[in-house]
């Protein structure tokens, strides 16, 4: 049957509109134009009814009756009037109503200006009120949280918050509490909303009930100016709108994405900006002169930079210079310093990842999910690290949909995740085991091996999961996520298991993730070694890129660990650190010390101060996110646009121009006069990014942003109308005049006529599967000896002592303390308490920390957290050559 | 300020068992726990929470609704005095005056010495003893002044001990246990119901099919 046929018809105010069985009635007078008033609906959540804001007239055999048109779904030949004389006193009543207690501080409340009670009050209420009673009082307001006030006063119950906390984050740290009209939003006590996703219910509150602390009496919302962008704080990439007043940021909102955020943010990403001003800020270029570092001209600071980079390759050869990091860079930027490393330097020696992630060609070469894949999949296969430290958002798309039972979840962990107790079946993984516990799982589904014969597993879940996956033919509704799951090994194993699950499950679609910000981006830019930009690699694609830049380097060059082992050997000479800290992220925290200390020169290009910049012989200033343009590529390879709203701090530059500006000082020139420059350049030349009109142009309007490598030649340039409550601040600060710009040019962002393409790159070949390794060695090199018997597990957490974070006192508070995580029964067997403090001793020192007993860690492991305590977890163990660390657990 | 005691623990177990999904005990383990002292502590908050995989927050948001559970202490007994129309009619109002200065306290607060709370209430169904009043959930009436000194006096005296238990457990959710059926027979009746409901639902998907 064609579709239409199922199709039935209203009347909205008098015309018809055709709808979906089973569509909400706001919905449907949203698509007919019509404007239906509201506090508690929210389109991302289910409905409730509870505010009757929404009330119309509908039509029904026994007559008009009033109805919720945010509960009640509609129904062939429905005659809906929202307009009518009842309707119209009905609106006047609830308004009336939640008046009558409402103590009006609109002067100096946070949401006055965009405040939807406020805006429906003027179109649709009383505009009197006969209370002439004393109001409600509440004490006001209490923080809920460390990023999170309320204001009971002001709060009309519309259950958003909580919901929101129970329905979509899963934490329902924060519910009603009394009746009638004592009712309160509240926590318990001892228990704040310390959820990473509290901040999702400010931007939600309909009111100035829940406010954010960091944004309290900030601005005044008809002060702020605006602009369309994309946080760059993990790789899921949420379209966030920028907020600034008086040239500084104050507030990010998260704009509706359907296919990426849904409106949410994470907090880490909604209160990031908070670093932009911290006295940590770089501010002026600087020399090492006598062990301090002296402010310079940029002239001094480029010229000795390429002075020494000029000095290191003739003497040493191009393999003597080396570049790390850039996953903080736009992809601009990346292409840029990616030109300057392989075309200007000639060397291969580039690595956006500091020796934690995964081998880009198994990042790149596998076909890719995007997120609504995983959402729309029915069966999810999570490997690794928990989502809702490494990708919060995209754990939030996940989980409703896994709880309703939409998604079946297989999940690989060495611990219990946010997701373990939703999932079907949850396998315990030490680092090491993944290849062999998927290849179990595989063979018992194909009925050639025993559940978990051998291998230590328990067997039931074995047979849950394989139960969860159904048969090796029918999956494609089957999506994989995968990362690493200790930050400290090598991922060989990783990989032997995803191209198990790859060989066997033919039609899945895989969907790697990778922590940090813009690395993505940095990798389809060729900041990897073995890579050029456009997801190519270097031998794939080396005369191509001769031919377009000159000169490509010859040979392969290093990896981070690599390049971090010849410095420390002196055989490597120039360091050029590209927004990133070897020293308190590599895995190997000895090595990077060693390595910084022995490398010649050191350039340091970054925005804040770290660890790392103690070792810097060249501080080059790069401005911050909200400072600069670009685009960004998220982990399913959609671009969007990182938008530029307040002027940079000091004299820090965008990082293309320091790129460019350095080529320059090396005699040559990288032909990049502007941004749009490197942008037309990015889309002209680099594979996987032809067919755009250049990485810069995506207009606002093209909502969804655009996927790679380009395939459609289509895109959708029809903004959704927004929903006034969902954008909230959004639209309404767009009726008080300042647009949302997106800064971008008038073109669309791809070519929308196939013969426009420029023809190029027809011989060069994206990276597949072919290009990934598969000769893996899964031997440890290591083996448990005497005491120190335990497999040692490092994890991430989404606030650990990172720079951006730790420089934001709001931030500061969150990092969790260092847990312990071990199988009760080792605990017991070692006479472990839950919640004691132990020590834990590994190669060469000792970190301390309490315990979490948690049966999903495999028997033979330890799992510790990354970077959250001064002491150093990387210590503990051995040398970064050796894929596995072991270590001894003492009261 | 005590957590659930190890035996009660057990028992709200098996009473979470009962239901299908956990959180539908949430009521019946306040009421339990209501019954050790009288009032929801934190701790008992939190037991339950556990007991029925929801939030602290979830559970005292619920007791919150519920005049008969308590989240702040009460006394030993509490009285409830019905204030709703045929117990006002027959004089419950003069009654309250008078209880409120017989105990020295106004309704909703506890005597010094932790003996009685004395709360006004809406109908408690017994207005055939109008005016009605409940101790520990116990009923009394119809009283007057007098029946109503005479009753602390007997309670003061342990003379209604039997009839009165402490801190008014609810004796419909405070049942025997262990429960008359196994936990093993309890899932078996709910995996057959469940059997006959997806038959159902099969059998209704068919019809709708050949329609
Ligand atoms: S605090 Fe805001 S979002 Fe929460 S119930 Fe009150 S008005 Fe609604
Ligand atoms: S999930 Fe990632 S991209 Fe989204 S707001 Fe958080 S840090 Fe930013
Ligand atoms: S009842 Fe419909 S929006 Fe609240
Ligand atoms: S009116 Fe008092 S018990 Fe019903």
């Amino acid at each position: 049957m064609p579709e239409s046929n199922d199709k039935i018809t209203v009347t909205v105010d008098g015309n018809e509109v055709r709808a979906d069985p089973g569509e909400l009635i706001i919905e449907v007078a949203e698509r007919a134009g019509v404007f239906v008033p509201r506090f508690c609906y929210h389109p991302r959540m289910k409905p409730v009814g509870m505010c009757r804001m929404c009330l119309v007239e509908v039509s029904s055999p026994r007559g008009p009756s009033l109805q919720p048109a945010c509960f009640v779904p509609v129904a062939d030949g429905m005659e809906i009037s929202t307009e009518s004389q009842s309707v119209q006193k009905a609106q006047n009543g609830v308004l009336e109503y939640l008046l009558l207690n409402h103590p009006l501080d609109c002067p100096v409340c946070d949401k006055g200006g965009e405040c939807p009670l406020q805006d429906q009050t003027l179109a649709y209420g009383p505009g009197e009120s006969r209370q002439v009673e004393e109001k409600r009082h509440f004490a006001k307001p209490i923080p809920i949280s460390t990023l999170v006030e309320l204001d009971r006063e002001r709060c009309i119950q519309c259950s958003r918050c909580t919901r929101f906390a129970n329905e979509i984050a899963g934490e329902a740290l924060i519910d009603f509490f009394g009746r009638g009209e004592d009712t309160e939003v509240a926590i318990f006590p001892g228990k704040p909303f310390d959820s990473y996703f509290a901040g999702n219910t400010v931007q939600i509150c309909p009111v100035g009930a829940l406010t954010a602390t960091p944004y309290r009496f900030k601005a005044r919302p008809w002060d702020l100016e605006q602009v369309e962008s994309t946080c760059t704080l993990c790789s899921v990439g949420c379209r966030i709108a920028v907020q600034s007043s008086a040239n500084e940021v104050v507030r990010h909102l998260g704009i509706d994405i359907e296919s990426v955020n849904h409106s949410w943010l994470c907090d880490k990403g909604r209160f990031g900006y908070l670093a932009m001003r911290s006295e940590t800020r770089i501010l002026e270029p600087s020399l090492r002169e006598n062990g301090e570092l002296v402010e310079v001209s940029w002239t001094d600071a480029l010229e000795k930079a390429a002075a020494l980079i000029s000095e290191a390759k003739l003497v040493h050869g191009p393999q003597a210079i080396g570049f790390i990091g850039g996953a903080r860079l736009t992809n601009e930027s990346a292409y840029a310093w990616t030109k300057v490393a392989k075309a200007v330097v000639a060397t291969d020696n580039t690595d956006a990842q500091l020796g934690d992630g995964m081998p880009a060609e198994l990042v790149l070469g596998l076909p890719r999910a995007t997120i609504s894949d995983a959402c729309k999949a029915k069966k999810l296969i999570v490997i690794g690290e928990d989502l809702k430290e490494v990708a919060p958002v995209l754990f939030l798309r996940l989980r409703p949909l896994i709880e309703e039972g939409k998604i079946d979840l297989v999940e690989f962990s060495t611990h219990e995740t946010s997701l373990s107790k939703l999932a079907k079946a949850s396998i315990p993984l030490v680092p090491g085991e993944i290849g062999t516990r998927v290849r179990a799982l595989i063979g018992f589904i194909k009925g050639t091996k025993d559940a978990g014969e051998g291998i230590g597993i328990d067997v039931q879940e074995i047979k849950n999961a394989s139960q969860a996956l159904g048969s090796l033919e029918d999956n494609s509704d089957l999506v994989v996520i995968f990362s690493n799951s200790s930050a400290i090994e090598n991922t060989q194993d990783l990989q032997a298991g995803i191209l198990a699950l790859e060989e066997s499950f033919k039609n899945a679609k895989f969907m790697p993730v990778l922590r940090r910000s813009n690395i993505f981006g940095a990798l389809d830019m060729g900041l990897s070694p073995n890579l050029l930009p456009g997801r190519v690699t270097l031998s794939g694609a080396k005369e191509y890129y001769k031919k377009q830049w000159g000169s490509v380097p010859e040979k392969s060059g290093m990896s981070a660990l690599e390049m971090l082992k010849a410095a420390s050997e002196s055989k490597l000479k120039v360091l050029v650190l590209l927004g990133c800290d070897p020293i308190s992220d590599f895995p190997d925290s000895k090595l990077a010390k060693d390595a910084l200390l022995k490398v010649d020169t050191v350039i340091f290009v970054d925005s804040l101060a770290n660890s790392s910049l103690d070792y810097a012989d060249i501080v080059l200033p790069a401005s911050m996110d909200s400072e600069r343009e670009g685009s960004f590529t998220n982990l399913e390879g959609r671009i969007s646009r990182i938008s530029k709203k307040v002027s940079a701090l000091g004299s820090s530059w965008p990082d293309w121009a320091i790129a460019s500006e350095l080529a320059d000082a090396l005699g040559e020139d990288l032909g990049f006069g502007s941004l749009d420059d490197i942008a037309k350049e990015i889309a002209r030349l680099a594979p996987a990014y032809q067919g755009l009109r250049s990485t810069l142009s995506l207009r606002s309007e093209v909502d969804e942003g655009i996927l790679l490598p380009v395939t459609s030649t289509k895109v959708e340039i029809k903004r959704k109308q927004g929903d006034p409550m969902v954008h909230l601040g959004l639209i309404s600060v767009e009726h008080q005049g300042a647009p949302l710009k997106s800064g971008a040019s008038n073109e669309p962002g791809v070519y929308s006529d196939e013969k426009q393409k420029p023809e190029i790159g027809s011989t060069v070949s994206l990276i597949s599967k072919s290009d990934i390794k598969s000769d893996i060695n899964l031997e440890p090199e290591t083996e448990a000896s005497g005491a120190k018997s335990l497999r040692l597990v490092v994890t991430r957490r989404l606030f650990d002592r990172g720079t951006q974070i730790y420089n934001s006192p709001f931030f500061r508070e969150l990092i969790s303390e260092q847990e312990v995580r071990i199988h009760p029964e080792t605990a017991s067997s070692l006479g472990i308490d839950n919640g004691g403090k132990v020590s834990i001793s590994g190669e060469s020192k000792k970190v301390s920390g309490l315990v979490v007993l948690d049966n999903r860690v495999d028997q033979s492991g330890v799992v510790l957290t990354w970077n959250v305590s001064e002491e150093d977890v990387r210590l503990l163990a051995s040398d970064s050559e050796k894929s596995a660390h072991w270590v001894e657990v003492e009261n | 300020m005590a957590h659930l005691s190890k035996e009660l623990y057990e028992k709200c177990k098996s009473v979470v068992a009962l239901y299908p999904e956990a959180r539908s005990a949430l009521i019946p383990l306040c009421h339990m726990a209501q019954g050790q002292e009288g009032w929801l502590t934190s701790e008992a908050i939190e037991d339950i929470a556990e007991l029925t995989g929801v939030t602290p927050a979830e559970v005292r948001g619920t007791a919150s609704f519920y005049d008969m559970l308590h989240l702040e202490p009460v006394g030993k007994y509490v009285v409830a005095m019905c204030t709703n129309i045929a117990c006002m009619l027959n004089g419950s109002m003069e009654l309250l005056d008078h209880a409120e200065e017989k105990l020295g306290i106004s309704a909703g607060g506890t005597t010094s010495d932790g003996e009685f709370t004395l709360e006004e209430s809406e109908c408690l169904a017994g207005c055939d003893k109008a005016p009605c009043v409940q101790v520990n959930h116990r009923f009394f009436g119809p009283l007057d002044n007098k029946g109503f000194d005479q009753l602390l006096d007997d309670l003061k005296a342990g003379k209604l001990s039997d009839d009165v238990p402490s801190h008014g457990v609810l004796s419909r959710v405070d049942r025997r246990f262990p429960l008359a059926l196994s936990p093993s027979e309890v899932a078996a009746e709910r995996a057959e119901m469940e059997n006959a409901k997806s038959q159902r639902d099969e059998k209704r998907k068919v019809s709708e099919g050949a329609n």
